[in-house]
């Protein structure tokens, strides 16, 4: 299609002379190498950096490659069964389905809940817009530590503490115990601080995208601004691939959580024994016992989780259907 | 609209005396709670950042003092001092890398993805859809799930503890690609073909118009990066072994982790170390709201 375009604008349209055919395959050999000048440099950069590792990474998960990143020994399955038959691991599955079933429904009411109230408010939206952005801006590992030191600190000078005592409740060990798992609300709301703000952009931007028409006409037929019945009518379900976007995006990102859990809890032992996700599980696997083939090996098998839920999310909510 | 909705709001709102009144006491009301709960919302959102500067002014027993200070008895600027000296980790090192890596991945990013984005959308070879599909298949596998796979390569062409092993990898963006293809997809024909009646090429029309002419989209996704440069931990973590490959997340990090913790000058590092994204966010806001909501509605 696009080739017979760049003919027709070409001289040789009148004749099919040899020369022409000669000059029409020069013109299409001209065509390949500009394309491939172009996108060349990205080909060439996704084969090495993704195709070829993936390939590799796969081959790898067969074998046998402790201290050394060449396959060793063909060892079948055995570094998917025991992986999958690692306490650790089913651990770490749990943890992260624990974690995901939290933070993703909070945070998409949250951002949801943040995107309407700016979005309602005549003076000051860019301001409270920019509050409620700023944290993006942080890096996990500063968020972690300032949580980890002074806003969670089990000690009674931190500020849930300090909050507590003032609606006269005792200090509460943050972090260190496993019963009652606390460190789940110190894990989940630093999370939902760093990200909630970019998650209300995106409804921000889904908001634009509703006809103030729908509104009025429901005004006129009796609802009240800002009320459920035009929440529930109009708002939610115009934002409905907005929610399907915040949901994969969160939810992926959720599955991939390493950052937090590495600064608040650590990799290795104590802390880290409360909650490991599987990225900090591969990590030790892979770059503290040096277990390369084992290491991708879960890396694979989290590949197909993370694809099963999302397939399973975007069969729930229709993913396909969203034209309408 | 206005006028109508609000004389609704405030009948149901407070039928019995107020219906004569034009003034919609009722929604000025429902706003001022509203506002009320934005402004508790920011104090609340607003408490970390103080307390990094809070903590970095402090001094070590003032930090982990019995009784919450809201404001240090004396600023402790030699907190700075300390940071910058310390033998464990060095902060100067951090901030050199961070700015080195986040720079060459805008940019080669930013170049890479819109010189591929422009020959996947007006380029006609004939299999370029073909292409552009097996660029989309690495969407599909989150990048950090292959960190271990990535390693392997990197590992092989021995570029572990180097910096040049933190950036290249790195500089291949698919998702910015997809998006510059559907930008240059919906740019006006008759300016490429005018291009093309003066005698420029495909690089000339890329490099002359196109370029030009996406200084949104490339600001956007540009600053986009740098945030995701600067705040990135995992993959410098796996690759950055020697301190003198560490970036400014690194570093913060082995602070934290380490045997004795520096406070205050730990949050001196957190402050610096998030100054300079701080700026860029409140100078290029518009920009960046753009470009997450165009990676939103497209992703």
């Amino acid at each position: 299609m696009a080739t017979s375009k760049n003919v027709a604008t070409s001289p040789e349209v009148y004749g099919d002379s040899e020369i022409d055919r000669k000059g029409r395959r020069k013109r299409q050999l001209q065509t390949t190498l500009a394309f491939w000048g172009f996108v060349g440099p990205m080909m060439l950069g996704l084969i090495i950096f993704a195709y070829i590792p993936i390939i590799w990474g796969f081959i790898l998960s067969f074998f046998e490659a402790r201290n050394t990143i060449t396959p060793t020994d063909f060892v079948g399955l055995d570094n998917y069964t025991s992986i999958i038959g690692d306490n650790q691991f089913q651990n770490s599955i749990v943890t992260i389905l624990i974690f995901a079933v939290f933070i993703v429904p909070i945070t998409l009411l949250f951002s949801l809940w943040l995107a309407i109230m700016v979005n309602t408010i005549k003076f000051a939206k860019g301001f409270f817009r920019s509050v409620f952005f700023l944290p993006t801006a942080c890096s996990y590992v500063v968020a972690s530590l300032v949580w980890r030191i002074t806003l969670f600190n089990g000690l009674p000078y931190g500020f849930a503490n300090n909050i507590l005592y003032i609606f006269g409740l005792d200090p509460i060990i943050w972090i260190g115990t496993a019963n009652p798992p606390y460190y789940w609300v110190v894990l989940v709301t630093v999370r939902l601080w760093l990200q909630v703000g970019f998650y209300m952009i995106l409804y921000l931007a889904g908001l634009q995208e509703i006809p103030k028409e729908l509104y009025e006409a429901a005004y006129v037929d009796g609802a009240k601004p800002g009320g459920w019945a035009t929440f529930s009518r109009i708002t939610f379900p115009l934002l409905r691939n907005t929610t399907i976007a915040v949901l994969l995006l969160n939810l992926i990102a959720a599955f991939q959580a390493f950052d937090e859990f590495y600064n608040i809890l650590g990799a290795k032992s104590g802390l880290a024994l409360l909650a490991r996700p599987p990225l900090v599980y591969l990590y030790n696997i892979a770059f503290t016992n040096q277990n390369y083939g084992a290491g991708a090996a879960g890396g694979f098998i989290l590949v197909g989780i993370i694809i099963i839920i999302t397939l399973i999310q975007g069969r729930l909510l229709g993913f396909g259907r969203s034209e309408n | 609209m206005s006028a109508v909705s609000s004389n609704t709001g405030q009948e149901t709102a407070s039928r019995d005396y107020s219906v004569a009144k034009r003034v919609p006491w009722g929604r000025y009301l429902g706003q001022s709670g509203i506002y009320l709960v934005l402004i508790f919302l920011s104090i609340l959102f607003l408490i970390p950042f103080y307390v990094i500067v809070r903590n970095g002014l402090m001094s070590s027993a003032e930090i982990t003092a019995p009784d919450w200070v809201w404001l240090p008895s004396s600023l402790h600027f030699e907190n700075l001092d300390k940071l910058f000296n310390d033998p464990l980790a060095s902060m100067a090192v951090g901030l050199r890398n961070s700015f080195i890596i986040a720079i060459v991945q805008v940019f080669g990013q930013m170049l890479f993805a819109s010189m591929a984005g422009y020959g996947l959308a007006r380029i006609p070879y004939r299999w370029r859809n073909v292409v552009f599909y097996i660029f989309l298949v690495t969407l599909m596998i989150p990048g950090a799930v292959t960190f271990v796979p990535k390693y392997v390569i990197v590992s092989y062409l021995g570029l572990v503890n180097t910096l040049q092993g933190i950036i290249i990898p790195d500089l291949f963006n698919v998702f910015a690609a997809f998006l510059f293809r559907q930008f240059y997809l919906n740019f006006p024909r008759e300016l490429e073909e005018a291009g093309r009646v003066d005698g420029l090429n495909y690089w000339g029309i890329y490099w002359r118009l196109l370029l030009p002419n996406s200084r949104a989209i490339l600001i956007s996704l540009g600053v986009l990066t740098f945030i995701n440069s600067w705040n990135s931990f995992l993959w410098p973590l796996v690759i950055g072994h020697d301190s003198s490959t560490w970036t400014v997340q690194i570093v913060l990090s082995t602070f934290l982790t380490a045997q004795t913790i520096n406070l205050p000058a730990l949050f001196m590092g957190a402050a610096v170390g998030i100054l300079p994204l701080l700026i860029v966010f409140l100078v290029m806001q518009r920009y960046i709201v753009q470009g997450v909501s165009r990676s939103g509605i497209t992703g």
